[in-house]
């Protein structure tokens, strides 16, 4: 049964609507309400300097984000990324700290980082271990690395110059930059490029994309890689936005950034999703946050209020799959 | 005519943007198989999810054994006696045919109520023999072939006493052989007084099983008849609301060299020695049962699963295929039986799933270019006719028929040599069915090699212009157009014949 047999012969037309997808429209508005409300209750919240902030909080998890969004489409998880930037940030405050120059400090975080995604992405497309599996693993082993050789003590006296993320540019925080401007390429990279085309079809029927020619494994591998690149971007952000950086650094980093990414309209089930729903997700989770604090809510329902968020985008994922299936019948 | 143990009245049922069904009445009759055709999207399945209490009716009464009732949900609607079998199997693979039958209800023994195995596997022994088959009630069910699976359903809802069985497309995946067998075990179910709702796209199979048929059109009864006061032409100009000539609309197309050529294929398990030849214009067919090893076949050759022996030649060259890309890359194209689990990419649009396959060849600096994308993308949904109302539509809201046509575009906007099609109108409604058909003849003439894979022989004798009979993982014999029967194939694949044919010269032992 379907409404199609019914419904007017085929037209090629391009719906100019069609870049906001009901998820992330919802939650652009719900965004908005949001901002609306919290401007009422607490006049200070429009303050320029708290919407800085806002968005810095933003920045780390929003490029992080980016990275999930890849990972999830395909349909798969890194829940290993806390550990990668706690990795990333570490090695780069210490080669900060040894002197070594500072954009040399970053390269090489983005090199760790990207190497650590690639393994985790050979695990899982070539040794075909499950990806729950293989970055719950690598969440522990890198942790525990971590631990072991910073004995726990903080990283702190970094060079001026290390401290990239408190600086600003025409009064735009360069985090904030680095935010938008890897999430509108991103964005479009998902949207126009055949890569990004064959993500999805990865995700959505991992058999059909092999049948039609997309080299399946390579592409899970990438994805690995890229997230593992995407989550050092984050990681150099989050190493030198404060003045130390802590060897327990990005606790839970990883179900802040899933959380943002489902939000935003990612199925778990892989196949759909877009970069643009993740971002929103991002911020709205930083607003959450410090509406929180404004409006003088313990911090210790912050979590309560994540989890809620993700429980609630996932019953409404479900939700919007049954009526679609509904409607398209068997 | 006893009393129906299940009656439909005025039933109507809408779904956002689709009348499913209206006014439709319909009724069962204990020991009688009721079938049920029409076109896919004339409301068959939503008749017999309503009746399985999947679906609530907008309007109408639902009456079982003389009572108006309200089935609450599937379960409730089992409880009252109603067992469903659907394309999609119930079962549990890891459980053993035993556990499956009494699923839900094992027999217990003993104070604490623990599960009595030798009863439940006397009991369930018993109910396969009184459907007269013999299998191993200890076998886990997941190892079972789909036939067998079919029985263990059948068993399940004979064990439970049901008083209406509704068998969904049951022959779709079974070869003739277990047609025959599925057939003898549901007049079994008919005498033991079940009412059987049977929905079909293989019309002789009405005429062979069915007491009435229904005929649904676009959510409409057309009408309900006695099947002895019917034939198959009329039967299909209800579904269709218009006559088709023929079915099989086979138009003769030149026949050129060898497009592929393939020598002693091999692969442990899935090929053995295989070599054949396909020319440009021609249709060959690929005959045999189920399990036979004709997908296999397909899929080694198209490099899903490498060969490990033997030689293949495109167009005369020497090709190596070690993955499908290289195959592509080759000229072959591969329409695999599942639609669904391997062909399509349910949640993508139709767009992306036409181009899926030449996604590099639409990149410029980078990107897809999109006017190209829509304008090839177009071109298919109007040569093919695909039913959508845009091309962004996502493919999981199209019908079954549109569905495999766009499956098919995406193959042909590879540009193939030869065109590899696996059952490529399972499941379809008989006018997509006639449009592939006739896509297919349109192709041949067009010069492309092209392999059928289907196990309606009736399709296979229309369409072929060779037909290979594979079984054993092999190719057992050879006919050309018009030399051979429904029969000789059958008792080629199923090994009946002692000498193999050369050119459809095969001994019949009758």
């Amino acid at each position: 049964m379907n409404a199609t047999d019914a419904a007017t012969p085929t037209k090629a037309r391009r719906n100019v609507f069609s870049l906001v997808q009901s998820q992330e429209a919802t939650l652009a508005v719900f965004l908005v309400i949001l901002l609306a409300g919290l401007a009422i209750a607490t006049p200070a919240f429009m303050d320029p300097q708290n919407i800085r902030d806002i968005l810095v909080n933003a920045s780390f998890p929003a490029i992080a984000a980016i990275g999930m969004t890849l990972v999830i489409i395909s349909a798969e998880i890194d829940i290993s990324i806390g550990a990668i930037l706690a990795v990333v940030a570490v090695l780069t405050g210490n080669l900060a700290l040894i002197g070594v120059p500072i954009p040399l400090v970053f390269l090489i975080g983005l090199i760790a980082g990207t190497l650590l995604g690639a393994l985790n992405g050979a695990l899982v497309a070539y040794a075909r271990i499950p990806s729950i599996i293989v970055t719950l693993g690598a969440l522990s082993f890198w942790r525990g690395l971590v631990i072991y050789f910073t004995q726990g003590a903080w990283i702190y006296n970094m060079p001026e110059a290390f401290h990239f993320a408190q600086r600003s540019w025409l009064g735009v925080p360069i985090p904030v930059w680095m935010m938008a401007v890897l999430v509108v390429l991103a964005g479009l990279f998902m949207r126009f490029s055949p890569l990004g085309r064959q993500f999805y079809a990865v995700g959505g029927n991992r058999q059909a994309a092999l049948l039609a020619g997309i080299p399946v494994r390579r592409r899970l591998f990438l994805v690995f890689m890229l997230n593992g690149t995407f989550t050092a971007i984050a990681a150099s952000i989050y190493a030198s936005r404060f003045s130390v950086v802590q060897s327990n650094a990005g606790l839970g980093f990883e179900f802040q950034v899933i959380t943002a990414v489902v939000i935003g309209g990612t199925s778990i089930m892989g196949g759909t999703g877009s970069i643009w729903g993740s971002f929103l997700g991002a911020v709205l989770m930083a607003v959450i946050a410090t509406g929180m604090t404004f409006l003088k809510v313990s911090p210790y329902w912050l979590q309560t209020v994540q989890g809620s968020l993700i429980l609630l985008a996932v019953i409404l994922d479900v939700l919007r799959r049954r009526r679609a299936g509904a409607a398209a019948g068997p | 005519m006893p009393e129906p143990i299940i009656e439909l009245r005025n039933i109507s049922k809408s779904f956002p943007g689709v009348q499913a069904l209206s006014d439709v009445s319909f009724d069962v009759c204990p020991g009688e198989v009721h079938a049920l055709v029409g076109e896919n999207g004339a409301g068959k399945s939503t008749l017999i999810k309503i009746i399985a209490g999947v679906y609530e009716p907008n309007a109408g009464t639902v009456r079982f054994d003389s009572q108006t009732v309200q089935m609450l949900n599937p379960r409730h609607a089992q409880e009252m006696g109603i067992a469903a079998i659907y394309q999609e199997s119930s079962l549990y693979n890891e459980l053993s045919v035993a556990e499956n039958i009494f699923m839900g209800r094992h027999p217990s023994a003993g104070k604490l109520g623990a599960v009595d195995w030798n009863a439940m596997f006397r009991e369930s022994e018993e109910v396969l023999n009184r459907l007269g088959v013999q299998m191993d009630v200890h076998a886990k069910v997941g190892g079972l072939s789909t036939a067998n699976r079919q029985r263990v359903e059948m068993a399940k809802a004979l064990s439970k006493n049901a008083k209406v069985l509704i068998m969904d497309e049951p022959t779709a995946s079974l070869s003739q052989h277990d047609v025959e067998a599925l057939f003898s075990t549901v007049r079994i179910l008919r005498e033991h007084g079940v009412g059987i709702i049977y929905i079909s796209h293989r019309l002789e199979e009405v005429f062979e099983l069915g007491d009435r048929v229904t005929v649904l059109r676009d959510g409409h009864r057309v009408d309900t008849k006695p099947v002895s006061e019917v034939n198959q032409g009329q039967l299909v100009s209800m579904m269709v609301g218009r006559t088709l000539d023929t079915l099989f609309p086979k138009r003769d197309a030149e026949i050129g060299a060898p497009v592929l050529r393939v020598k002693n294929l091999s692969r442990r398990g899935l090929v053995s020695d295989v070599s054949f030849e396909v020319r440009s214009g021609e249709i060959v067919g690929l005959a045999g049962l189920v399990g036979a090893g004709r997908s296999e076949l397909a899929q080694v050759l198209f490099g899903i699963y490498p060969a490990e022996s033997g030689t293949v030649e495109i167009s005369g060259k020497p090709a190596v295929i070690r993955n499908p890309r290289q195959a592509m890359a080759l000229g072959l194209a591969y329409v695999p039986e599942d639609r669904q689990s391997q062909g399509l990419i349910l949640p993508m649009k139709v767009r992306e799933n036409i181009t899926m396959a030449i996604l590099e060849t639409l990149t410029r600096f980078g990107f897809v270019s999109y006017g190209r994308e829509d304008q090839i993308a177009q071109s298919y949904v109007d040569r093919l006719q695909i039913r959508t109302p845009s091309l962004s539509q996502l493919a999981m809201n199209l019908s079954g028929g549109n569905q495999q046509k766009i499956v098919v575009s995406k193959w042909l906007a590879s540009a193939p040599k030869v065109l590899i099609l696996d059952e490529p109108t399972r499941g379809i409604d008989i006018g997509a069915k006639a449009e592939i058909h006739r896509l297919m003849s349109q192709l041949a003439q067009q010069g492309l090699g092209i392999v059928m894979i289907s196990s309606e022989l009736p399709e296979i004798l229309g369409m072929s212009d060779r037909i290979l009979v594979v079984r054993k993982n092999t190719i057992v014999g050879e006919y050309l157009r018009g030399q051979a029967t429904q029969e000789q194939i059958i008792a080629t694949a199923m090994g009946l014949d002692n000498q193999v044919a050369e050119g459809g010269k095969t001994v019949e032992r009758n």
